[in-house]
């Protein structure tokens, strides 16, 4: 088993890129890797529960850990309460260690 | 390998991109926890670093320099090589291609010139890569 980290900067409402992210998490997923997802930038734009087209929560569905960047929320004005179910917020130290963690392979979306 | 290490590799000139801040808070991060860190700036991103960057007063807001306090890459950067001095330690590697192209050698001190044999020197030494692609 591979631990697959995806740090998703990128936001679903002008380009329909995050669904390479959603198509091969879950891909990945059922092959029985573990897999993260670390949203900064404007991904977190996506973690909020009042958005139409929620496909973190099929990521969620699917068995994936979704992390947030806490600053990039605080930049946002997101607050925690505001996140979809099975999203926690997160610190840089937090996608540090899991870098660090062995058989991770990372990538930049 | 006993000690933990990171690679990254930017891209992104400076003042373009919330990935180079995001980059910037990575490896604080990772010397805040005592990881050695090793960085290979290519492109653009060899300009983070560039000593010629000055703050500037804000116009607009009417504000002065002093007031405006306007974060430069370079300062970030001067602070990062001060945190990973020694132990641990930060390596800044710049693309010597990339400096010559746009005239961007005029760095802070601790940067250094390179190749991309370096980075895949940097990678086989380290825990894990990452590359920060522009977009």
């Amino acid at each position: 088993m591979t631990n697959y980290l995806f740090i998703e900067a990128r936001e679903p409402f002008t380009s329909r890129d995050p669904e390479f992210l959603e198509r091969t998490a879950i891909a990945l997923k059922q092959r029985g890797h573990q897999v993260t997802v670390f949203l900064v930038q404007n991904g977190v734009l996506a973690a909020r529960k009042n958005i139409r087209d929620g496909y973190l929560s099929r990521l969620t569905g699917a068995g994936v850990t979704l992390l947030a960047d806490d600053f990039s929320l605080s930049e946002r004005g997101i607050q925690a309460g505001e996140l979809l179910p099975g999203i926690q917020p997160s610190g840089m130290e937090t996608l540090v260690e899991a870098l660090l963690t062995e058989n991770t392979k990372a990538i930049w979306h | 390998m006993t000690e933990k290490k990171l690679t990254l590799a930017l891209m992104d000139p400076p003042y373009e991109s919330a990935n180079s801040t995001t980059a910037l808070r990575i490896i604080s991060a990772a010397l805040q926890k005592g990881i050695h860190v090793n960085v290979f700036a290519y492109e653009g991103a060899v300009c983070l670093p560039l000593k010629d960057q000055a703050p500037h007063a804000n116009p607009v807001k009417g504000t002065t320099v002093e007031q405006e306090e306007h974060p430069t890459t370079r300062a970030f950067i001067s602070s990062l090589l001060e945190m990973g001095k020694e132990n641990p330690q930060l390596t800044w590697v710049n693309c010597g291609l990339c400096v010559d192209e746009r005239g961007a050698g005029n760095v802070v001190e601790g940067v250094k010139r390179g190749s991309p044999a370096d980075f895949l020197k940097m990678a086989q030494e380290s825990t894990n890569t990452l590359v920060i692609p522009t977009k």
